[in-house]
């Protein structure tokens, strides 16, 4: 490649003048807004006090969380100081009220075995010795003293407390041997009795047992079939909550539909009074577009928390607040939409003699509706994914039932349910919305291109 | 006279034709419409059963129930906003405005609430921050013309939808329970949504990026990065300013809302102070929180617009 001698690169600079001499602010502005974002980051690092909350936050908690979405733990314990050592369970444990777990071994020598994962991760104990196996090695834990001893070197996965030694065993769970009990917490993959639960007459029946007795068992419950009693034991399973997830599911759904659409409703008709190239009056579009703007600028919160105390928690609130802040939202795009409009055919239609009403309808309406649907299409998809935050503050819908499954017991299975119903929801919508948007959008793409030629 | 009729024959055939198009055309409108109207009302009637309190019978009660919001002493609400004594104090909650102040320097404060006011925004702002940072290598990633493996397209794409689908709450919850309750929480969940959002938005620019400057870099011998900086990146940069603002206004609000459901900030106090009926102090909550969103969609208006002109405004469907 030639080198440019520098007579021909000062000619190139001459010509281009906007290129290479441009004033300084707009030389330097990124320089500035990096710099200004770089400020102000360590603003708000000092702001949030990051370092002092990153420092004392629990990360280790995290993929402990995220194990206990998709799976639960069974915790026998076993106490020493009986005459006889028998296995108990937690009440509402996932066993229901007669646990026979085959990972709980009696041996004919009276000592108990809990298998966590095969023979490779266990524990063997009578009332004077305990043998935690894992990972290739074998502990020995003498329970004769006051506290328990582990004799032998104690590999890493083992604590000795004061009064207790703990073996964790990663994923699959952990034992923990006092000198009067041991405990072992067993941690299986999926979800437990999702279909049904342990008050049930179908609990701990293989699906094909359960499809047997509903097609030609006999009646489990007398006076009804046994297809009706499965479906209600499923609907109403006591763990799971399908019934109550499913309502206030529908709920925000119910919320965000009913929300947008009464939002578009009223917002339609004032959308032509504040539009500036249709309305009769200027004072009244000026007012209507405060009006808006006061709309959504309230925010759905505090829409939400004003008719959550006036109508009380539930989904009439929820529809409430989406549709206040709708009517800004709408009414402020619908009368920019009608700002935009191509003025030819409404003239053509006045010119007629037709009257104001018919001039809307003939000359206006045909361009601005597939605009309006796709609009309000948008904005009831976008709803639907608000109507679950909404909902935490009292207005109804899964996102209270979230929010409560999160902070009261941490039921992190049922919250990962609850999500997963979410997302599909969510996707469902955002399909949905989207298929009937491509419909439009070749009515749409003529106004988006008649609007980049004028 | 033969041809005259033939041309009236077929105006009429047309005639006939248009009408029963437009006819059909009608009946599907108004049989979409009638059913939109049915889903309405059953969705009404479900919503109202549903609640706790029913539509007509809490009617009556909607302006008792404003009435609390009427303080006795319109003053108040001013003394709440700034954190001054009121005369009205006797000891309870309702007018215990000074005890918030956050002194900053000597007798110099900052009111309570405009503290927590700066902590909300600053929730959103920072979130944005982190959503834009991760959204633009992703968009680039995502962008059918710009990807440099199909693979990595599908699975940056897939990510972007399951952040921007994920419940907010959820994710707040979760690290809630990691890093303790309060505003870091709400930004770790608002800023991976902001990731999802912005990242789908970027990503359909990118598509849509006139594609010559790419061209010409590549037949140069540019490699990715240089390519997506110097042809891509000059191209997309005031769209992405301009929709990373319409960003921060949805995350203000979003943050607002967090707040409510232990975010820290502005959303906890005004839950406190309607479910309590502090009338002056909700009027000064409701006044700055007003004011403050308004400010920042006029603030992002004025820029956007200055960033791509109209073209903001316009529909992007």
């Amino acid at each position: 490649m030639a080198a440019m001698t520098a007579s021909e690169l000062s000619a190139i600079e001459g010509r281009h003048p906007q290129i290479f001499q441009r004033p300084a602010y707009k030389r330097f502005w990124p320089l500035l807004l990096i710099a200004g974002t770089v400020l102000y980051l360590a603003y708000a690092l000092w702001f949030f006090s990051l370092p002092q909350v990153l420092r004392e936050s629990h990360w280790e908690r995290l993929p402990l969380f995220l194990s206990q979405w998709i799976s639960y733990d069974l915790q026998p314990e076993f106490r020493l100081d009986q005459p006889e050592i028998t296995p108990k369970y937690p009440r509402f444990s996932a066993l229901g009220e007669h646990p026979d777990p085959d990972w709980v071994i009696k041996n004919p020598d009276g000592t108990f075995t809990v298998l966590i994962d095969g023979r490779d991760k266990s524990v063997t104990f009578d009332k004077i010795r305990a043998t935690i196996v894992a990972n290739g090695q074998t502990v020995p834990v003498s329970l004769t003293g006051s506290k328990p001893v582990v004799t032998g070197p104690v590999p890493d996965w083992v604590t000795v407390h004061d009064d207790e030694v703990v073996a964790k065993m990663g994923f699959v769970g952990e034992v923990r041997v006092t000198v009067d009990r041991v405990k072992v917490r067993k941690r299986f993959l999926g979800w437990a009795n999702f279909v049904f639960d342990t008050r049930s007459p179908f609990f701990g029946k293989s699906a094909g047992e359960v499809i047997s007795l509903i097609a030609s068992g006999p009646e489990l419950k007398p006076g009804t079939s046994n297809l009706a009693l499965a479906a209600d034991n499923i609907w109403n399973n006591a763990q799971w909550q399908h019934s109550d997830v499913w309502t206030k599911l529908l709920q925000t759904i119910v919320m965000a539909f009913l929300g947008t659409l009464l939002g578009g409703i009223v917002a339609f008709p004032l959308a032509f009074f504040a539009a500036r190239n249709i309305t009769p009056s200027g004072l009244l579009s000026q007012v209507l577009k405060r009006f808006f703007d006061f709309m959504r600028s309230v925010d759905m919160l505090i829409w939400a928390l004003f008719f959550t105390r006036a109508f009380g928690p539930g989904p009439l609130a929820g529809s409430a607040a989406i549709f206040f802040t709708e009517i800004g939202t709408l009414g402020k795009t619908y009368s920019e939409a009608l700002e935009n409009i191509d003025d030819k055919p409404r003239e053509g239609v006045l010119s007629t003699g037709a009257n104001g009403l018919l001039v809307q309808r003939y000359g206006v309406l045909p361009e601005v509706v597939p605009v309006f649907i796709s609009q309000t299409l948008y904005q009831w998809e976008s709803n639907t994914r608000g109507a679950t935050i909404i909902g935490a503050v009292g207005a109804g819908g899964i996102g209270l039932k979230l929010w409560e499954a999160m902070r009261t017991n941490s039921n992190w299975a049922n919250v990962f349910y609850m999500v997963l119903l979410t997302l599909l929801v969510v996707f469902i919508f955002d399909n949905i919305s989207n298929f009937l948007r491509r419909r439009l959008s070749r009515t749409l793409h003529d106004y988006n291109r008649l609007h980049a030629t004028s | 006279m033969t041809s005259a009729t033939l041309h009236s024959d077929a105006t009429r055939r047309q005639a006939d034709a248009w009408r029963r198009q437009t006819s059909l055309r009608r009946f599907y409108t108004a049989l979409g419409v009638a059913l939109l109207l049915v889903a309405m009302c059953a969705t009404m009637w479900f919503a109202d059963e549903a609640n706790a309190g029913h539509f007509f019978d809490r009617l009556p009660h909607i302006l008792d129930f404003l009435s609390w919001l009427v303080p006795k002493d319109w003053n108040d609400v001013w003394r709440a906003l700034f954190d001054i004594a009121s005369p009205n104090d006797k000891g309870t909650q309702e007018f215990n405005f000074p005890l918030g102040r956050v002194y900053v320097w000597g007798g110099f404060y900052i009111p309570e609430y405009f503290e927590l006011m700066l902590t909300t925004v600053n929730v959103a702002l920072v979130s944005t921050f982190i959503g834009f940072v991760f959204a633009v290598p992703f968009s680039f990633i995502a962008a059918r013309n710009l990807t440099p493996s199909p693979v990595l397209r599908l699975i940056v794409k897939r990510f972007m939808e399951l952040l921007r689908a994920f419940p907010e709450i959820v994710i707040a919850g979760l690290f809630a329970a990691i890093v303790s309750i309060g505003p870091v929480a709400a930004i770790i969940a608002i800023g991976l949504h902001s990731i999802g959002a912005l990242g789908k938005l970027f990503y359909e620019i990118n598509e849509n990026i006139d594609m010559r400057a790419e061209e010409g870099l590549r037949a140069v011998g540019a490699n990715w990065f240089e390519r997506v900086r110097f042809a891509d990146l000059p191209q997309v940069l005031p769209n992405f300013m301009s929709y990373t603002l319409l960003r921060i206004e949805i995350n203000v609000r979003i943050s607002t809302i967090m707040g409510a459901v232990g975010g820290g900030g502005i959303g906890e106090e005004l839950k406190l102070s309607i479910s309590r009926g502090f009338g002056a102090k909700t009027l000064a909550l409701v006044l700055l929180l007003f004011v403050t969103i308004f400010l920042v969609d006029q603030f992002s208006a004025w820029l956007r617009r200055k960033l791509v002109g109209e073209q903001a405004f316009l529909m992007s469907a």
